[in-house]
């Protein structure tokens, strides 16, 4: 084993015990809120990831992507209150729905050239999602959202949220795994060529269209896997999940933390989040600071803090080995 | 239920005064996006300065019954300032970059003139008076319509004279659409494309500033307004072809009219039509109805 590869397992193992660990930590010494505001991170860091695989990696800038998050949730409440469907059950179908909305989606959306055009037909197909869930009473409760989703006693937040802290890191961990390999392996590869050159890539056969779809229908999975890790957080859902706004969010946390590395939008999501419930509990300005910080990252970062982390790991590295 | 035809005719007025507002925003969007190739997210926050300038301005000289008329002609001047800022300080920074960082340092700014917006003018509700010249009614073909509706009409179809004139008979309209066409050609032949750019940008968001005045008697100003038009002014730049300003004229007038008819139809649905509308233009006719084929 090659002393970088002795480093990155240490840092990883570390890094996994620190996570097992945490919640005593937080219990004993903060507040369970935070506890809540940390498996919020991990929701958020799931669907940010997820959009990378579209957005960084398929370089498709999806301005929908509250659509799959939406689905994901709203799969997942509906069976719960409508049916007497067993939450396991629930839990994985949501990302098979919000998998399903991403193949149709996604059909159309592919073939489109063009940053905006792409990003308005995403929008359109989103908010139409949104307008349909927030008006069809009788099947979704409208506007009213749906209240009281109950998850078993095991992962139940009412007393304590360590058991579903628990099980959102574990769920979160293997998704993490599996887009990891995904964005490793030559499918991976492929998507990134496909990003920086479309033309190059159709001349040596392959078949852009087909990858890009792919791409999207994985990202939706995860991002539906969110959606329904997100409902039994809250135990209740609005028809907001699928609002543009939503969309936007998940994009910052993706520009944030540089969508060109792997964790990067993940990194994003845990800035974002925990800057918004500290900056927000000090003024009411949280859009003016969120937004200078966007203009200087655009300005003079545009790789994204993730993206820095990772030059000065690597300057640093280099030094070593020379 | 009997019908009753003259419904129809309200809801066409009610349209076209919708369409003319899209218009005045969608115009300003396009002509951004023809010219300078950036897509301004933020064009519905100048939108709502507009109307926010003209609560304070109509506030101020409320002595005078002109108010709203001192109104009209300084706030869209004072975005139009506003939006020059904005151009000269941060845009000019990103037109070499990738499109996607044009994106989101306009929609960064929805955020920073948004919470100034609150900053400035507080999250309370406001009204704008329909100056009283206008504040009476209209009677037409046995229908009754605030006479306000025709003012709005009126200045849709004097900007589009203006746009038109502008366009085809000036020196300043040849040089945009050169631009539009070949921007490194007119660098070349020694135009300043820049300063042209930043006149371009406080055209656009004069008019961005215009429909906000223009409308705020009708509505209660709120923070939300700027998401609220937006949304709908990329439907419109997409439906009737990106860049185009007369594609977008012709869209706003549609989609004025398929909202206005179809709340009749639909009640509830009927933002659902334009979004239907738009994914469907996108995926047939990506060029828009009256645009070129995509570059």
């Amino acid at each position: 084993m090659t002393n970088a590869n002795k480093t990155k397992w240490i840092a990883g193992s570390a890094v996994a015990l620190a996570l097992i660990a945490l919640p005593f930590a937080v219990e004993t010494w903060i507040s369970q809120y935070y506890l809540y505001l940390i498996i919020k991170i991990i929701v958020w860091a799931l669907f940010a990831t997820s959009f990378n695989l579209v957005m960084g990696y398929g370089g498709m800038m999806s301005f929908g992507h509250a659509a799959f998050y939406g689905a994901g949730a709203y799969t997942c409440a509906l069976l719960m209150v409508k049916t007497s469907c067993p939450m396991p059950l629930a839990f994985l179908t949501a990302p098979l729905a919000a998998a399903l909305a991403g193949l149709v989606i996604g059909y159309f959306s592919v073939k489109i050239k063009g940053i905006f055009y792409f990003a308005t037909l995403t929008l359109s197909f989103a908010q139409l999602l949104y307008i349909l869930v927030f008006k069809w009473r009788s099947f979704t409760f409208g506007d009213d959202g749906i209240q009281g989703i109950a998850s078993p006693a095991l992962l139940s937040t009412l007393d304590t949220y360590v058991n579903y802290y628990y099980f959102a890191l574990v769920v979160s961990s293997i998704c993490f795994y599996i887009m990891w390999r995904i964005a490793k392996s030559p499918f991976g590869m492929i998507l990134r060529t496909l990003r920086e050159n479309p033309e190059r890539s159709t001349f040596i056969g392959v078949r852009i269209q087909r990858y890009r779809l792919s791409a999207f229908v994985i990202s939706a999975f995860f991002s539906g896997v969110a959606g329904a890790l997100y409902v039994f957080l809250e135990t209740s859902v609005a028809p907001d999940v699928f609002k543009w706004s939503v969309s936007g969010e998940v994009l910052l946390m993706g520009l944030l933390g540089g969508m060109h590395v792997f964790f990067g939008p993940a990194l994003g999501a845990v800035i974002m989040v925990l800057l918004n419930s500290f900056i927000t509990s000090y003024t009411e300005y949280w859009g003016l600071f969120i937004g200078i910080t966007l203009i200087l990252i655009v300005l003079f970062f545009p790789q994204g803090v993730g993206g820095l982390i990772n030059e000065q790991l690597r300057s640093t590295m280099n030094r070593k080995a020379a | 239920m009997e019908f009753d035809p003259s419904i129809l005719l309200g809801q066409f007025v009610s349209g076209l005064c919708r369409g003319m507002i899209l218009f005045l925003m969608a115009s300003g969007l396009t002509l951004v996006f023809g010219v300078m190739r950036v897509v301004n997210f933020a064009h519905g926050s100048f939108y709502m300065l507009g109307a926010y300038m003209a609560f304070s301005l109509t506030q101020a000289f409320a002595s005078t019954p002109a108010n709203f008329w001192i109104a009209l002609a300084l706030a869209p001047v004072g975005v139009s300032l506003v939006g020059g800022l904005v151009e000269y300080v941060l845009l000019r920074r990103i037109y070499s970059k990738d499109h996607l960082l044009q994106i989101l340092l306009t929609y960064a700014l929805i955020f920073v003139i948004g919470d100034l917006t609150k900053m400035l003018w507080g999250v309370d509700l406001r009204i704008v008076q329909t100056p009283p010249i206008l504040a009476g009614f209209v009677s037409l073909f046995g229908h009754t319509f605030p006479a306000y509706y025709f003012f709005i009409i009126g200045v849709g179809l004097i900007v589009a004279l203006m746009m038109w004139f502008i366009l085809n008979m000036t020196r300043l309209g040849k040089l945009m659409r050169a631009s539009a066409e070949h921007r490194e050609m007119v660098e070349m032949l020694g135009y300043n494309v820049r300063g042209l750019f930043t006149v371009v940008f406080m055209m656009a968001t004069w008019l961005g500033g215009l429909a906000g005045v223009v409308i705020s008697p009708t509505v209660r100003l709120s923070l939300g307004m700027d998401m609220e038009i937006i949304i709908e002014c990329f439907l419109v730049v997409i439906i009737g072809g990106l860049g185009n300003v007369w594609g977008a004229l012709l869209a706003a007038f549609i989609t004025g009219q398929l909202y206005a008819m179809g709340i009749l139809v639909l009640e509830k649905y009927a933002m659902a039509f334009l979004f239907a509308l738009a994914a469907a233009i996108i995926i047939l006719r990506p060029s828009g109805l009256l645009g070129k084929a995509a570059r």
